[in-house]
């Protein structure tokens, strides 16, 4: 089964570059590109045009994004019970002592700075193929089931079936809201 | 400059082990060593015998320990303002798949199997410390905040 990167990127030469390099580094990933924190967000709920994404196995995310941001993007994810185990890396050009601080304090599970050059940024990839997609275990987690919707008669989750109705990502922010408010 | 690495271990033969390994793959990292999960937060919170303990700049943590086990020295290390950032990396011999999900959601930065054979093994630390103390970019404690004594009371009481 290939892996999934999702890369949340605005900039359409570095999504160009990713994709290259990841080509290059290995054939086996399926990369899926969000443009803006919305759509990232759609993706990963499984919402809209994007009802049958598979769940990433990785995120790349930039922290500058249009529309939301991506340190909001990343405090979403990693605030959300079935969203969190998702490892994702911060992939930006900013280099910024307070970006990094706030990055690792909203639980990304790292941060790089995209370099400037070419060969260098390939050789980033390269890394982050190396160490994320072949060295590190990752979670196996629900892999391409979306979490049942809830009924109103408890707190438990019931068995992860995929049902295909718009209105799962709607159902998935109750759940996780229904959870919190039991004290899960 | 330095770069503090934590291992939290309990196998001393691990613990040789890792010492040599980062040895061969990087002169400048200070490795310190705590063999169980009492011992780990002690050296985090700078209590007792650690008052003057560096922050760690990564932190390698196994799972099973005596005392306090490497779950429970996860969750307090991510649930603690000032300590979260620092990225804690799972070490561990366990291979169950409730072991890596229940690590990503206590959030952890990452998870490995140890592996068996030494070579495998000095191999792994290669990895972790080419990637963690090369590649990624590590935060820096933020000394702007204030400054809350772990008793809760605050400077000059």
């Amino acid at each position: 089964m290939p892996l999934e990167v999702l890369v949340v990127e605005d900039s359409s030469g570095d999504i160009r570059l990713t994709r290259e390099a990841f080509r290059d580094v290995n054939p086996f990933i399926h990369l899926e590109v969000a443009h803006d924190g919305v759509e990232a967000m759609a993706f990963l709920r499984r919402q809209g045009a994007h009802l049958h994404a598979p769940r990433p196995d990785l995120i790349l995310l930039d922290l500058n994004l249009p529309k939301m941001d991506g340190r909001q993007v990343l405090a979403m994810i990693k605030d959300d019970d079935i969203l969190k185990t998702i490892p994702t890396v911060i992939l930006t050009s900013s280099e910024a002592e307070a970006d990094v601080l706030k990055s690792y304090q909203l639980q990304a599970n790292c941060y790089l700075s995209k370099p400037m050059h070419f060969e260098a940024f390939h050789g980033l990839v390269k890394s982050i193929n190396d160490f994320w997609l072949t060295k590190v275990k990752l979670p196996q987690n629900e892999q391409g089931d979306a979490p049942e919707p809830s009924i109103d008669t408890g707190h438990e989750r019931s068995p992860k079936k995929s049902l295909g109705t718009k209105s799962l990502g709607t159902r998935r922010n109750n759940e996780s809201d229904r959870r919190k408010r039991n004290g899960h | 400059m330095a770069l503090e690495v934590l291992l939290v271990e309990d196998s001393p033969g691990d613990v040789r082990l890792t010492r040599e390994a980062f040895r061969t793959a990087n002169n400048s990292v200070r490795l310190h060593v705590a063999t169980d999960g009492v011992d780990a937060m002690a050296f985090l919170n700078r209590e007792g015998a650690y008052a003057d303990a560096p922050r760690p700049d990564l932190t390698l943590l196994d799972l099973n320990m005596p005392r306090m086990d490497g779950r429970q020295v996860l969750a307090r290390i991510k649930s603690d303002e000032s300590l979260k950032t620092i990225p804690t990396v799972i070490l561990t011999t366990s291979t169950a798949d409730e072991d890596i999900v229940s690590s990503y959601r206590l959030h952890a930065n990452c998870y490995f199997s140890k592996p068996v054979q030494l070579e495998d093994f000095e191999s792994l630390v290669k990895t972790i410390n080419d990637f963690w103390l090369t590649v990624a970019k590590l935060p820096h404690e933020d000394l702007t905040a204030a400054v809350v004594p772990k008793d809760g009371k605050s400077l000059g009481e």
